[in-house]
């Protein structure tokens, strides 16, 4: 198998049609980051982790796994490297009309030929991960909002990913249940050996589990900072950047 | 002779002995043994590859090799072991087996992410909640059904009933109505449908005409096609057509954009903030098509005669004004009402039915689906079943 980190993204340029979101993005996520994406509303967030996974190509620029040229290649090799990711979606995408074991063991049906008791014990494993064990049979519609982002989840972890895409993990979560999703991302990433791409904009969990971020900013249409976000919080000297990480209050942590 | 097997198959076969071929020699497969290491304690040390792609032991195969007298067991694992969360799934079982025989085991001796990750997975309180299928007998089925029967009766009554209440509100001008949207569909079941509706019924009218021309033509009755093709087309073909292109086109959309927002909890948001969702989003529909459909009835009626003309000036040489004046002779205003009133009928029927199974799908993408089939299906049904019941009123 080929390497596929570390990923780095060279001279990005996002836009929709004529409306450019953000331009000369350019960052490195070494294997075993913890890397967050950050920036105000509608920065394009959501958009460059599109880029990233294959479902929008850039209109300028190059996003390479290791030495491989993600949008040069041609669709077949793109989804072997997709097979080795999971990705959480922002809003869940959830398929609503499979239970919650038919949404996890899709992705195990699909790229493994693992035998259907096997697949349902790994199901119920993965479940059981995110504490969602004995809601295999419950549908999307029938769970709470957090329930369906921690199911959502188990999905993106169904092949034991080397690289993890998460949009916005703990919005909507409980401070306590928010809290033990960044512990299981921290386990994930020691216990798979995977690296976690992240957007979020929960500062709690920036400071305690990112080892690497970037700052998008709407205004400016670029980024502003990279950097490990604690030490970005105490040396940047960028306003926008000071004001999101002390939550407008000017204060730097510690 | 030797019977060729299809080339696909050939080819998975080689596949499927190249690719275990494969994993036996690039990895190892699972494999385990025990070291005592004092009385009534033992190791149990995890070497290879314990992963999806390899074999994995049986959890009975383990427990019979158990050395016995066994009150204390360590599990370890050596270096190189390869896993991933096949290994986890074997290990919780393997765990519930211990627990259910008391033998105390120790998993220290694991790599660290296998002990956080299993640790984390059997602290999960959640109950097993898992939904119990309940077996019912027949009798038990059937008074369900007609349980359902009645209960599906109250919910087209409520219905109605928002409706209609809706319907008072609106002429007293305190109904939350927005006139955008009725614009919007009138276009949309109105100037959008006109191409499909003119095909469709210049086609019924040429289909009728030759028909008739073949049978009236032994007779030597030809003119009478003019009379036959305008009445069928006023009486009954203008209505019907037109109402069953709307259903499956306006009736369907309307079902799946309710649906769709039903889904979204978009009709959720509207109730919340007060506003009738029977107001604001089945009326404008309902009255857009209930307007427009008998327009598009009068339309396809006079498409359709113009059909019917097609194959009376070209096959039969009846002069074109001839048939035109043939036509009119034909029809009473009277026939022409009961076309209209017919179509504005299923005008009713149709958005109804949309609009019904659109408010009342599940809340998943092929809950939608079968709001839309059903929405169709409903339509088609009261559309002919009305159509009986107003021939026979009609006919008093
Ligand atoms: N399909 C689209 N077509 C055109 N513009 C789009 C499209 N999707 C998003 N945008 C625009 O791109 C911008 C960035 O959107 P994006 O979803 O990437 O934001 P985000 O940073 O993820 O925001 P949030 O934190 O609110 O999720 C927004 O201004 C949005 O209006
Ligand atoms: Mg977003």
């Amino acid at each position: 198998m080929r390497a596929i980190q570390p990923l780095s993204v060279i001279d990005l340029t996002m836009a929709y049609d004529d409306f450019i979101l953000q331009q000369n993005i350019s960052f490195t996520v070494e294997r075993g980051d913890i890397f967050i994406i950050m920036g105000g509303s509608g920065c394009g967030k959501s958009t460059l982790l599109r880029h990233l996974i294959g479902l929008k190509p850039p209109q300028k620029g190059k996003i390479m796994y290791a030495d491989f040229d993600f949008w040069q290649a041609d669709a077949a090799e793109r989804e072997k490297i997709l097979q080795r990711s999971g990705i959480l979606y922002q809003s869940g995408a959830l398929w609503s009309s499979m239970t919650l074991a038919e949404n996890v063991a899709l992705p195990l049906q699909r790229y493994t030929v693992l035998h259907p008791p096997v697949v349902r014990e790994l199901v119920e494993f993965k479940l059981s991960l995110v504490g969602l064990n004995g809601f295999s049979e419950y549908y999307p519609s029938e769970l709470s909002g957090g329930m369906r982002k921690r199911a959502a989840l188990a999905r993106a972890i169904a092949l034991d990913p080397e690289l993890l895409f998460f949009d916005e993990p703990s919005a909507g979560l409980d401070p306590v249940t928010s809290r033990h999703l960044d512990e299981l991302i921290l386990e994930l990433r020691d216990s798979l050996g995977a690296t976690v791409i992240m957007v979020t904009h929960e500062l709690d969990s920036i400071y305690s589990i990112g080892t690497n971020s970037v700052f998008l900013d709407r205004e400016a249409k670029t980024m502003l900072a990279v950097g490990n976000p604690k030490t970005m919080a105490q040396e940047t000297e960028n306003p926008v950047v000071i004001d999101f990480l002390t939550r407008g209050t000017g204060k730097r942590p510690r | 002779m030797p019977v060729e097997s299809p080339a696909w198959l050939q080819r998975d076969v080689v596949c499927h002995l190249w690719s275990s071929l494969h994993f036996r020699t690039v990895t190892s497969s699972a494999s385990y043994r025990f070291i005592p290491t004092a009385p009534g304690r033992s190791t149990l040390q995890l070497s290879g590859c314990w992963k999806a792609s390899c074999s994995i032991p049986e959890l009975d195969e383990i427990f019979g090799r158990l050395p016995a007298h066994l009150d204390h067991l360590k599990i370890t694992a050596e270096d190189s072991l390869n896993w991933d969360s096949i290994l986890l799934v074997f290990l919780s079982h393997f765990l519930d087996h211990c627990r259910k025989k008391q033998l105390a085991v120790d998993l220290t001796g694991l790599p660290e992410g296998v002990q956080s990750l299993l640790t984390l997975a059997r602290k999960s309180t959640s109950r097993p909640l898992n939904k119990e299928k309940v077996q019912t007998g027949m009798i038990a089925r059937l008074g369900q059904g007609v349980l359902d029967i009645f209960a599906r009766g109250r919910d087209l009554a409520r219905f109605t009933g928002e409706i209609v209440t809706a319907l008072v509100l609106l002429f007293r001008g305190k109904a939350y109505f927005r006139f955008r949207d009725f614009f919007y569909f009138l276009q949309n079941c109105g100037a959008d449908a006109l191409p499909i509706v003119s095909l469709i019924s210049i086609l019924v009218g040429v289909i009728l005409a030759f028909v008739g021309a073949v049978q009236l033509r032994i007779f030597g009755a030809q003119i009478y096609v003019a009379n036959l093709v305008a009445l069928s087309m006023v009486l009954e073909m203008g209505a019907m057509m037109s109402g069953i292109i709307m259903a499956g086109r306006t009736g369907a959309a309307y079902a799946a954009q309710l649906g769709t927002m039903q889904v979204n909890e978009e009709i959720d948001a509207l109730r919340t903030l007060g506003i009738s969702p029977v107001s604001y989003l089945v009326l404008p529909r309902m009255l857009a098509l209930i307007c427009m459909l008998p327009l598009l009835c009068i339309y396809a009626d006079l498409l359709g005669i113009a059909g019917g003309s097609l194959i009376g000036v070209w096959m039969m040489d009846i002069p074109l004004y001839e048939y035109f004046v043939q036509s009119k002779k034909g029809l009473h205003m009277w026939q022409i009402n009961q076309g209209i009133i017919k179509s504005t009928v299923y005008g009713v029927v149709i958005s109804f039915s949309g609009c019904y199974q659109g408010l009342h799908s599940g809340r998943s993408a092929s809950a939608v689906g079968e709001a839309t089939t059903s929405a169709v299906v409903m339509a088609i049904v009261l559309i002919v079943i009305s159509d009986a019941i107003m021939v026979v009123i009609f006919s008093l």
